[in-house]
């Protein structure tokens, strides 16, 4: 482990141990926050009694599923963009506001359409996380060199061609940044759907274990989530970086 | 030091070429630009070309159209008896300014990427890419990628990926502009043995006299904008030759003449009120 990484360690294991220490003396209230021991002993047990498991499924199911048209149609669109100069002139300014936008007074639009079913989620879903995987397309063919250009049609590349072996890598980085933000995007944007109104999910499990007062299992669910998500982004983080050493190596 | 000798074998050649930008309002082009010519050129079989000029000239775009980057506006380029318009042809290998090094493979993997698009044997591809690389005193560096590398290291790698596909015409484009000036001389003397070891034909765009005056066997000297030769010198050196002729009276000639030449040609580039005074004088 690096020394930064060590000292990222000692803090979260300082706030922790500060917390487990607020709740256990009283300083903050039981019923307001349980001790963090609390929480992982009631999430073990529920992950052993196998209740959760349908809820797992279905939420990252959920989220692999948005995120994965997230990424494909937001790459897709953003080359089709890039490509049509004028309709891009067009749409920048949608783009430049839309996270300026709350999406998700659209869900219940989508509910009444759609029903109470997985559709308006995914949806939701997507239309949270796809803007971000456009603006990074977009990003990264603008920064494809022009010189690459010439050299495909040196090796006399066709259009296919040139995508694929060079604008592809060159624009690689930038997409990157746009996988890891649909990543998120879509695992906030399901769990929130689900919070808000779903019949399964794990989202829902906290909603109603907050309106029972059930904190022991509203708590474990939090920390799930927590660990999901640190773990998914811990292992984007180490792919970028990854790749970020192998294309910026220290110069000889 | 002769003017313009005729090429006894022509290899490719230029005739009224122009080329002319139109005309884009919204992206602040009011008026269609001369960008070139007309340009006449015969480029003799294995020899060694060089192009001088002034900023903005056009060199460059007289490069891509010879290439086949660019398509004449008017004129018509021949290269190995067939005409050149809009696609290069194969046997032309073209090496830019910019750094069009592939960041995201290794040396080894930057200099096999046109013979692995050839579809060329594994074993053949092995064998050309490590006989390029050690050409290009890259061996060490092979697994390397180019952001670990210098910039006149990255410039060998292009270079090298240029020289695997063993082209029979060779353009650069300024490919050492970017260089310090001793790193230049040194990559100078790696062109020279490059062009004697495949006996191609090179042209070499230049803004530096003395690189032109120290490489090529003739030196076209282009106007201002819109570019056109207006003279053609011949160096007069053997082949076997490298950076030491620096030190010789004919090379201080060459480069003398070049800039009597192009020392009008570079104000009127510059163009304006305090520089025409200048020219004035």
């Amino acid at each position: 482990m690096t020394r930064i990484g060590l000292i990222r360690l000692v803090v979260i294991v300082a706030l922790v141990g500060v917390l487990e220490l607020a709740c256990r003396t009283g300083l903050i209230d039981h019923r307001v926050i349980i001790p963090p021991s609390e929480m992982a002993s009631a999430l073990w047990t529920l992950l052993v009694s196998g209740s959760l498991d349908a809820d797992i499924a279905r939420t990252l199911g959920l989220i692999g599923l948005v995120t994965a048209l997230s990424i494909v149609l937001g790459f897709a669109a953003g080359i089709a963009i890039h490509a049509l100069p004028r309709l891009r002139g067009a749409l920048d300014p949608f783009f430049a506001t839309y996270y300026a936008v709350p999406i998700f007074i659209f869900y219940p639009v989508l509910i009444a359409i759609f029903g109470l079913s997985l559709m308006p989620i995914v949806l939701i879903g997507v239309a949270t996380a796809i803007v971000a995987m456009i603006i990074a397309t977009l990003n990264g063919l603008d920064r494809v060199p022009r010189v690459l250009g010439k050299v495909a049609r040196v090796h006399r590349l066709g259009r296919v061609a040139t995508a694929l072996q060079l604008q592809l890598p060159a624009a690689a980085p930038y997409l990157f940044t746009g996988i890891k933000l649909a990543v998120s995007y879509g695992f906030i944007a399901v769990i929130a759907a689900e919070f808000i109104l779903s019949p399964a999910g794990l989202g829902r499990d906290i909603a109603d274990a907050y309106a029972d007062f059930n904190n022991r299992r509203m708590y474990a669910l939090i920390l799930f989530l927590l660990i999901v998500a640190t773990l998914l982004n811990a292992v984007l983080h180490g792919l970028d970086m990854r790749f970020a050493a192998r294309r910026s190596g220290g110069r000889l | 030091m002769n003017a313009a000798p005729v090429p006894p074998d022509v290899h490719a050649e230029l005739k009224g070429v122009t080329r002319i930008y139109p005309a884009v309002p919204g992206a602040g082009a009011q008026m269609p630009i001369q960008a070139l010519g007309p340009v006449d050129l015969d480029l003799g079989r294995g020899e060694f070309f060089a192009v001088v000029g002034p900023s903005g000239c056009g060199k460059s775009t007289f490069l891509e159209v010879l290439a086949g980057l660019q398509k004449p506006t008017a004129g018509s380029v021949i290269f190995e008896g067939k005409p050149v318009s809009g696609q290069v042809p194969e046997g032309i290998g073209v090496v830019f300014q910019e750094d069009a090094s592939f960041p995201w493979l290794t040396v080894w993997d930057n200099v096999a990427f046109g013979l692995r698009r050839s579809g060329v044997a594994a074993p053949e591809v092995r064998r050309r890419v490590e006989d390029a690389i050690a050409f290009m005193g890259l061996k060490d560096f092979a697994r390397a990628y180019p952001s670990q590398l210098s910039g006149g290291m990255r410039q060998r790698v292009c270079i090298a990926r240029t020289l695997v596909l063993q082209p029979r015409l060779i353009l650069l484009d300024e490919p050492f502009g970017a260089l310090d000036a001793q790193t230049r001389l040194l990559m100078g003397d790696e062109v020279l043995r490059l062009w004697r070891r495949t006996g191609a034909t090179v042209l070499l765009i230049t803004h530096a006299l003395d690189e032109a005056a120290m490489l090529a066997d003739r030196v076209g000297a282009m106007s201002a904008r819109p570019g056109r030769f207006i003279e053609i010198i011949a160096t007069g050196w053997p082949r076997e030759r490298d950076s030491t002729i620096v030190g010789e009276a004919a090379f201080g000639e060459i480069t003398g003449r070049l800039w009597e030449r192009l020392r009008g040609e570079s104000l009127k580039a510059l163009g304006h009120s305090g520089v025409s005074a200048m020219a004035a004088e």
